[in-house]
């Protein structure tokens, strides 16, 4: 880096950028605490929205769907990823085919993953709904927990796994009571990181759906409104979606401290 | 045995990915070489067909098309991105992690709300359209949404913070001896920069410019919301095929040219980094 560069140019242009960057959701918030509930005309700060949302049935059986999808997937993928991680970490040597495997579905394209796992179902004669929506949130899930997981066990001792079976303690002994209360952190900073990724994820569950309403998540909710146009109530689901992710988010970086930054 | 032990601490998710990730993408290839049935089903018999249809000039302009769009979507993206790294990495070393945080924080916001946010101010009595009122203007309301720009704008906007990560690495692990040795040699602000630092982070760049293309051109979202289906992005017509049209083996070889393309991209962005850098540097995975 230049360190003789020009600040007050440096400064405008990060205020550029970042003005860029958080001016739209910024608006979006704003309005959405709009009593109302014109884009122009401002009345005054309301809750009239969110509590508008409170009584959207159509947007309560999303937000019940979204959690559910959510919760079991990220329970699935949290176990089966920790595994994963611990397994791939105990190897001497790791091929390269198996690093890929397990790196894949965090780097294929959603779209791809979507139109693959519709066909799988239908051609396997899988009747689609929340499950298949889960299996298929388990997928990515279980990558993301992994890495989390393997950050973590790069620094693990492993001296005190041999210490606990020495003195007696069985290879779930071991693992419940010395490997995994040291991962913990790590364990439930993955779990975070994949409940929010699940609660966000749109192209796939929409694929996964199957037909009818009773599988619609929030993502497809919300896809099926804002084709429509821009309605204040949109803009309140959309100010209290991002404030979750957002604590979420900063409940998983705590925990993790410096070990993530982008999905 | 620990070998043993391994194998049997990965067997679940690796039988997980293999059932639901494996054997779907491989179908998803085998599919494309069929003959898609009377009734919309798939009919098993071998056909080069729908690889061919990829190539009409009708689907080809279309892959041309969403080609272009995530180009210059990349292209603004990169200068933008590469712009506001090198601004954070000009600042004092203390608040670097804090100034990369905020420029990376609304990407961890949804997806489809980010894009919802640009037909808030672009639609036609959005917040722009109103502004351009407050100063007097009385015409007819510009229609800003459902063109290619808003496509471009969305796609920049959520892919920004990307090409932040990939080249704020590289630029803030520079040597600023280097630049200084070069300004002490009398090279002037701008040669230090397009002759010094900007080929010593050029794989950081290359890697941002590649990600945002190669999510856009596949990007069937933006389109549809921004776009508001006024033109097509391969996206769209391989979601179409699947849930619309109904023929699965033609969206099956849309799609196949599609990934073919992505992955081309992403490995040759990977070996040109990990040539330029011996591969100690560059590459999305520095984020």
């Amino acid at each position: 880096m230049d360190r003789r560069a020009n600040a007050p140019l440096m400064l405008a242009i990060l205020a550029a950028v970042l003005a860029f960057l958080y001016v739209p959701i910024s608006v979006l918030v704003a309005l959405s605490f709009n009593e109302s509930g014109l884009p122009t005309v401002w009345r005054g700060v309301s809750l009239r929205w969110y509590a508008a949302l409170w009584h959207n049935s159509d947007i309560l059986s999303a937000a019940a769907n979204t959690l559910k999808v959510a919760l079991v997937s990220t329970a699935i993928a949290t176990a089966l990823g920790t595994l994963l991680a611990l397994g791939v970490e105990q190897r001497r040597r790791r091929g390269r085919a198996l690093e890929a495997l397990i790196f894949a579905p965090m780097i294929i394209p959603d779209i791809v993953l979507a139109i693959a796992l519709l066909s799988f179902f239908s051609l396997a004669g899988i009747t689609m709904g929340l499950h298949t929506i889960i299996m298929a949130h388990v997928v990515f899930n279980l990558a993301f927990v992994c890495s989390v997981v393997r950050a973590r066990l790069k620094s693990f001792d492993w001296s005190i796994v041999e210490a606990s079976q020495d003195l007696g303690a069985s290879g779930l002994t071991t693992l419940r009571r010395v490997v995994l209360p040291v991962l913990m952190p790590a364990v439930i900073a993955g779990a975070l990181l994949a409940f929010t990724l699940s609660v966000d994820e749109f192209i796939i569950a929409f694929f996964t759906a199957g037909a009818g309403r009773a599988s619609t998540t929030l993502p497809m909710q919300i896809f099926a409104m804002i084709r429509f146009g821009v309605t204040p109530e949109i803009n309140a689901l959309a100010a209290l979606v991002m404030g979750v992710s957002l604590i979420a988010l900063t409940l998983a970086q705590r925990l993790n401290r410096g070990g993530m930054v982008a999905p | 045995m620990r070998q043993a032990k391994s194998l049997a601490l990965m067997a679940p998710a690796l039988a997980w990915l293999f059932a639901l990730m494996v054997v779907p993408c491989a179908l998803i290839l085998a599919l494309a070489f069929f003959r898609r049935g009377i009734y919309g089903g798939v009919e098993y018999t071998f056909t080069l067909e729908n690889l061919a249809l990829v190539f009409d000039p009708l689907y080809a302009g279309i892959f041309l098309h969403s080609a272009r769009i995530a180009g210059l979507a990349a292209l603004i993206a990169v200068i933008l991105g590469y712009s506001a790294a090198y601004a954070i990495a000009s600042m004092p070393r203390r608040y670097q992690p804090a100034l990369l945080f905020i420029a990376v924080l609304p990407f961890w916001s949804n997806y489809l709300i980010r894009t919802y946010a640009w037909i808030v101010l672009l639609n036609r009595e959005g917040l722009i359209t109103q502004g351009l009122r407050v100063l007097g203007y009385e015409g007819e309301a510009p229609s800003l949404l459902y063109t290619e720009g808003a496509v471009i704008t969305g796609l920049v906007y959520n892919y920004l913070p990307f090409v932040i990560l990939a080249t704020y690495a590289p630029l803030a692990r520079l040597n600023p001896e280097i630049a200084e040795a070069s300004r002490d040699l009398g090279a002037s602000g701008w040669t230090t920069f397009r002759r010094v630092t900007l080929p010593l982070t050029l794989p950081g760049v290359v890697a941002g410019g590649v990600f945002v293309f190669v999510l856009s051109i596949g990007n069937f979202v933006t389109p549809a919301l921004l776009g508001g289906g006024q033109f097509q992005m391969i996206g769209n017509v391989v979601y179409a095929q699947f849930l619309t049209a109904n023929d699965w083996p033609f969206g099956a070889a849309l799609s196949m040219v599609l990934i073919a393309l992505m992955t081309g991209l992403l490995m040759l962005q990977t070996l040109a980094s990990d040539r330029a850098t011996g591969g100690a540097t560059g590459g999305p995975q520095d984020g």
